[in-house]
């Protein structure tokens, strides 16, 4: 067993050392105008200011952000607005998994729910995110209910949990309705009524459609709150700043891969978050059959 | 109530079973089961399908029955309606002088299929409770009842482990031990050695004897292999396909008048139980009109 997590490890790694190796080799070899087939260029140029060198990416990490004497590490200042970036996507998650699993058990229940429901479910993701996340967060800015205020990053957890809900939803439906008719008919023969059925056998029974639906709910909302924050403009997460470096390139080329590099670990957090779950739930993924 | 008191009312007419003079001595006065013309007609696309036809059946307390006849006989729609698992088209059914649902919801039967249907996400000692944590048994009384019944079926060994641990014969004995779990009067088997190896099986009958005798409840079982019926039953119902009908019952005689704790596997070996089986491959094969052949039978 632990002879395979290493080497599983170490795939991991040559699979990151060949795209590096990739990268410097084409930076080496291309040619410095790119490749351009009948007037679209389908290889980038391999210049300094569109390839930056790999340990340039890396060492300007180290630097700080700016000039000025008192600025932080880029490194730190990626890594905090990534936090505060899984921070909303982790509350648009929990909130797509409550809309996801509760739109999964109607439909679970009642058939013309989910003949009703489902083409919906599935409509609501060809809405572009652009396009409502700007209406998400005009319409949160007049809610005020007494002491509570809307925030802005709430309209960012709502979007997120846009993207997140839809494959939740779906994957708890198909999980909530895989138990197999000998099942069914053993609770119905104890006399166990709904909610029990629910909890000791519909539950446990959707928990593995449910993991790779929560992985992929995770990597959606991620996704979703790095997009809502660069589309409503809000401050303090790798959204915004993977904007504002980006407009600093031309100057600091290497610098705009900072906030890249810090999404891609988010992603790999959030998504190894729930892998997490999977380890504890794994009693719950085993197969009746004879292995 | 009325129900119970209907079913007895009833008995005096019913006195021509076979069954009625091997029971009689210290028997409950209600029956296990009670089947009184019942007919389930079943619609599919090509119209209605007759899987029973007027079928009656007195199941008495403590008595082991077995069902059997070719596939689509309809004797496993005669085991689910008395499960409650589906109702009749017309007749009636009492359990214990109840309606099949007051006695599902009273917990009078324990159910076994012919796969295990254990939940895969739960040990073996874990499957075994949970009808008995479905109906809120206390967590002590439980634990003290599931080691008893692993015991019973000589699994306690493997309390903690997991089904997909286990071969199909051990899966089918925690499936037995689970519907035994709540001590009920009456255990429902459809199949629940089919899907096993010969061997296996006749391993499994031996110890299905052995707890039958134990638990003493009545027992339906249905079966499309002779020597499985003639082995384990006290009497065969023969049934014929299209429409679904009782053709024959045929008490067995076996192990002489010490009943079923007597029954070993030299049983098998003797004469008694060649005449059984060829009595019942008699019934199965006598009436069989041109163009109905007993297909699906084994005669193993």
């Amino acid at each position: 067993m632990r002879r395979r997590t290493a080497s599983i490890w170490l795939w991991g790694l040559a699979g990151i050392l060949l795209i590096a190796l990739l990268w410097e080799g084409y930076k080496a070899l291309g040619p410095t105008d790119g490749v351009v087939v009948g007037g679209a260029r389908v290889l980038p140029r391999t210049t300094d200011l569109a390839m930056p060198h790999i340990w340039d990416m890396a060492s300007r990490l180290a630097e700080p952000v700016t000039r000025s004497a008192s600025a932080q590490p880029l490194w730190l200042v990626v890594a905090l607005a990534a936090l505060t970036t899984l921070g909303i996507a982790a509350a648009g998650w929990v909130v797509g998994l409550v809309v996801g699993v509760g739109l999964a058990l109607v439909m679970q229940r009642w058939r013309l729910a989910e003949w009703g429901l489902l083409p919906w479910i599935v409509l609501s993701q060809t809405v572009p995110l652009i396009a409502f996340a700007p209406v998400v967060k005009s319409w949160g800015s007049r809610v005020e209910i007494g002491a509570f205020e809307w925030q802005d990053w709430m309209s960012v957890a709502l979007i997120a949990s846009y993207l997140a809900f839809f494959p939740i939803a779906v994957g708890a439906l198909r999980g909530l309705q895989s138990p197999d008719r000998i099942h069914e008919e053993l609770m119905h023969a104890y006399a166990a009524g709904y909610w029990r059925t629910l909890w000791k056998l519909r539950l446990p029974a959707a928990v593995p459609y449910l993991l790779p639906a929560l992985r992929l709910g995770a990597a959606n909302a991620v996704i979703g709150a790095v997009v809502a924050e660069v589309s409503t403009g809000l401050q303090g997460g790798i959204g915004r700043i993977l904007i504002q470096f980006a407009g600093q390139a031309s100057g600091d080329p290497a610098k705009a891969w900072g906030p890249i590099f810090g999404a891609i670990v988010l992603g790999l957090a959030a998504a190894g978050s729930v892998a997490v779950l999977g380890v504890l739930l794994r009693n719950y993924r085993r197969n009746e059959e004879t292995a | 109530m009325t129900e119970a008191r209907a079913t007895r009312r009833t008995r005096p007419t019913k006195h021509g079973e076979p069954g009625d003079e091997a029971q009689t001595a210290g028997a409950p006065d209600v029956a296990a089961v009670e089947v009184r013309g019942v007919d389930k007609v079943f619609q599919t696309r090509d119209g209605e399908l007759r899987a029973l036809d007027a079928v009656d059946l007195r199941v008495a307390a403590g008595e082991f029955v077995s069902l059997i006849g070719p596939s689509g006989c309809g004797k496993s729609t005669l085991m689910r309606l008395i499960a409650d698992l589906d109702e009749p088209t017309a007749g009636e059914i009492a359990v214990f002088g109840k309606t099949p649902a007051r006695a599902r919801l009273d917990q009078e039967y324990g159910i076994a299929f012919q796969q295990a249907g254990l939940l895969p996400w739960r040990t073996v000692a874990a499957n075994v409770a949970l009808p008995l944590e479905l109906h809120g048994e206390a967590s002590g009384a439980r634990t003290a009842r599931v080691t008893e019944l692993l015991d019973m079926v000589g699994l306690d060994e493997f309390a903690d482990r997991y089904p997909d641990q286990l071969s199909g014969g051990m899966q089918q004995r925690v499936a037995i031990a689970r519907a035994l779990a709540e001590r009920p009067r009456l255990l429902l088997m459809d199949e629940p050695f089919g899907a096993l190896d010969e061997m296996t099986r006749e391993k499994m009958q031996a110890e299905l004897v052995r707890i039958a005798a134990e638990t003493g409840a009545a027992v339906v079982f249905v079966t499309h292999s002779i020597p499985e019926a003639v082995f384990l039953s006290d009497r065969v119902v023969v049934m014929s396909p299209r429409p679904g009908r009782i053709r024959d019952i045929i008490p067995m005689r076996l192990g002489g008048d010490a009943g079923r704790a007597e029954r070993t596997e030299a049983l098998r070996e003797e004469r008694g139980f060649f005449e059984m089986v060829t009595a019942v491959r008699e019934a199965l094969h006598g009436g069989a009109q041109p163009g109905t052949s007993a297909r699906g039978l084994e005669t193993r």
